[in-house]
């Protein structure tokens, strides 16, 4: 069998800010089209590593390739390449649903008429059309996440970074939003995702567990189960991270 | 000493918004209470009521003997409140902000010390530490430290677990569990499902509604048809295809499986199922009957309400 392409490769991956070592020789990598869940305490390092993996932190030590291009060396063509989204920033408030699409788009280079294809397209495709002109601060946060997934993979990108997107959502909106993830990841993008939600990860098709700077398991949650001897990824992450 | 808080017919609008519709609800001394709910469905904006910060556009609010707007001042000094956003001072030092919320209240750290002992050992190693720079658990802590240092009658925390990680997210309910034993009534509002069933009591809002009130374990109990687990060889497709399958009309993902309620309760739900899916192409079924959880009822519910 083929093996399959690594759209992330971490090798030995060290970030220091001053004597605290935040990430410590981080190892592992991403399959093409995988959803790849990335799971840890709060402090572990998981934001650290999604910022070295965009392209917006460089790297202590270590290397880390991403979508082909080394993230030290060319983190503007890592970030042509990737798109992004989190809880807590994502789009403008103060702009309408429209104009956030226009925004990103253009900043993402697409042209015109692409972005106009695009954003029908999107909105069509979650039944948003009637919210084209709202503001987004007018909209509730389940549907603005919707949008910011869709934003973010407006310029077909190889690999869509999620950082807590679906915290304090509701559960059937959740269950919306990982429809979405299964579909964009059907269609090869590979899927990068946290998450506080252990239901949510089971939904992932590896994951690894971060504590205190280190990766201390890595797997499918079936695998990850059968280690630790429990039924749930709850049970597993509580093993760890305790 | 613990306080009873009566809600009668609560209204806030915003302009158009209604935020909360006709909210009535009734708590007793000492209970652990959660709302469950989703952003925006009401949770903070009752949590504002109860402490005295907005006013109800009508309807009333006894916490205890006090009315929540003309004993405002009284009902402050009784209440602990979290808010959903860290608003301690991140540049004051952990013990800084403990210190400065017990001067408020006219009282100080070591006269109650006993109350917050358990949860203030977890961040007590890191006293001088400025609050900005604490992980989300320990924040959490600190914050909850200081919504306790004036031992209240009463504490509201709204979303205290949004954005912490499962283990934090144990240990503080563990803590809320020990605050319960010391009289104090505690109201509790969060995003998941699963800590629901820690409550006493809980009240499920969506829209500025209040969907239903209950035990816990009662809520399970009036889960309405049969609900089956599914797992196949495609679990990416799965929910879509099921879905375009129009019979099985609630249908939702949940951890490694599929949920799949049968709300008719019909004798051949299981074998018309199988065969559904294995027409769409899907490989290894496996359907079993299993008990609901309460997110299932919530889901349930929640799902009534969207179709109305």
């Amino acid at each position: 069998m083929k093996e399959k392409e690594h759209i992330i490769e971490v090798t030995n991956l060290v970030k220091k800010f001053g004597s605290f070592i935040a990430n410590d020789h981080l190892n592992f990598s991403v399959d093409k089209g995988e959803i790849f869940g990335f799971l840890g305490a709060n402090g572990a390092g998981k934001t650290t590593a999604i910022k070295i993996l965009s392209g917006l932190s460089k790297p202590s030590s270590g290397k880390a390739i991403v979508a082909g291009y080394d993230v030290a060396k060319y983190p503007n063509k890592v970030k042509r390449n990737i798109g992004y989204m989190s809880q807590h920033f994502s789009l403008y408030n103060d702009m309408t649903v429209k104009e956030n699409f226009r925004f990103y788009g253009g900043i993402y280079g697409l042209s015109r008429k692409s972005i106009k294809e695009k954003t029908n397209y999107y909105l069509e495709k979650l039944k948003m059309q009637e919210f084209e002109h709202m503001l987004l601060k007018q909209i509730p946060l389940g549907w603005k996440q919707k949008l910011a997934f869709s934003v973010a993979n407006m310029h077909d990108p190889e690999i869509v970074f999620l950082d807590e997107p679906t915290g304090g959502v509701d559960p059937i909106t959740r269950r919306q939003f990982w429809e979405l993830i299964y579909e964009s990841a059907d269609n090869g993008t590979t899927v990068f995702v946290t998450t506080h939600y252990m239901d949510e990860a089971e939904y992932c098709e590896r994951v690894s567990i971060m504590d205190e700077g280190k990766i201390e398991a890595i797997g499918t949650p079936h695998e990850l189960k059968e280690q630790y001897s429990v039924n749930s990824m709850n049970e597993v992450f509580i093993n760890i991270a305790r | 000493m613990s306080v009873s808080v009566n809600i009668q017919n609560v209204t806030k609008t915003f302009g158009e918004i209604t935020a909360l519709n006709d909210i009535s609800l009734q708590i007793s001394a000492g209970e652990l209470y959660g709302f469950i709910g989703p952003d925006g469905s009401g949770k903070t904006t009752l949590f504002r009521i109860l402490t005295s910060l907005l006013l109800p556009t009508s309807g009333s609010v006894m916490i205890g003997d006090l009315d929540i707007v003309k004993d405002y001042k009284k009902i402050r000094k009784i209440t602990g409140y979290m808010p959903g956003r860290f608003s301690l001072y991140g540049d004051l030092t952990v013990q800084e902000n403990l210190n400065f919320y017990a001067s408020i209240f006219n009282t100080s750290v070591k006269e109650n010390y006993d109350l917050i002992k358990d949860i203030y050992s977890h961040i007590e190693p890191f006293k001088n530490r400025k609050a900005g720079a604490l992980s989300g658990g320990m924040k959490q802590k600190l914050a909850l430290s200081c919504a306790l240092i004036h031992k209240p009658s009463i504490l509201l925390l709204d979303e205290p677990t949004t954005g912490v990680d499962a283990v934090s997210r144990q240990e503080f309910w563990e803590l809320l569990k020990k605050m319960q034993q010391k009289d104090i009534t505690i109201l509790v509002s969060t995003p998941y499902m699963d800590e629901a069933s820690l409550c006493d009591r809980v009240a499920l809002m969506q829209n500025g509604n209040l969907l239903a009130v209950s035990k816990p374990e009662q809520i399970i109990n009036q889960f309405n048809g049969k609900l089956y687990t599914v797992q196949t060889n495609n679990m990416h497709t799965l929910v879509r295809d099921l879905e375009k399958i129009k019979a099985f009309s609630m249908v939702y993902r949940f951890g490694e499986n599929v949920h799949v309620t049968d709300t008719m309760s019909s004798g051949n739900f299981k074998s018309e199922l199988q065969h559904a899916l294995n027409e769409s192409g899907h490989q290894d079924v496996l359907i079993k009957e299993i008990d609901p959880v309460i997110e299932d009822c919530f889901l349930a519910l929640m799902d009534k309400d969207q179709i109305r």
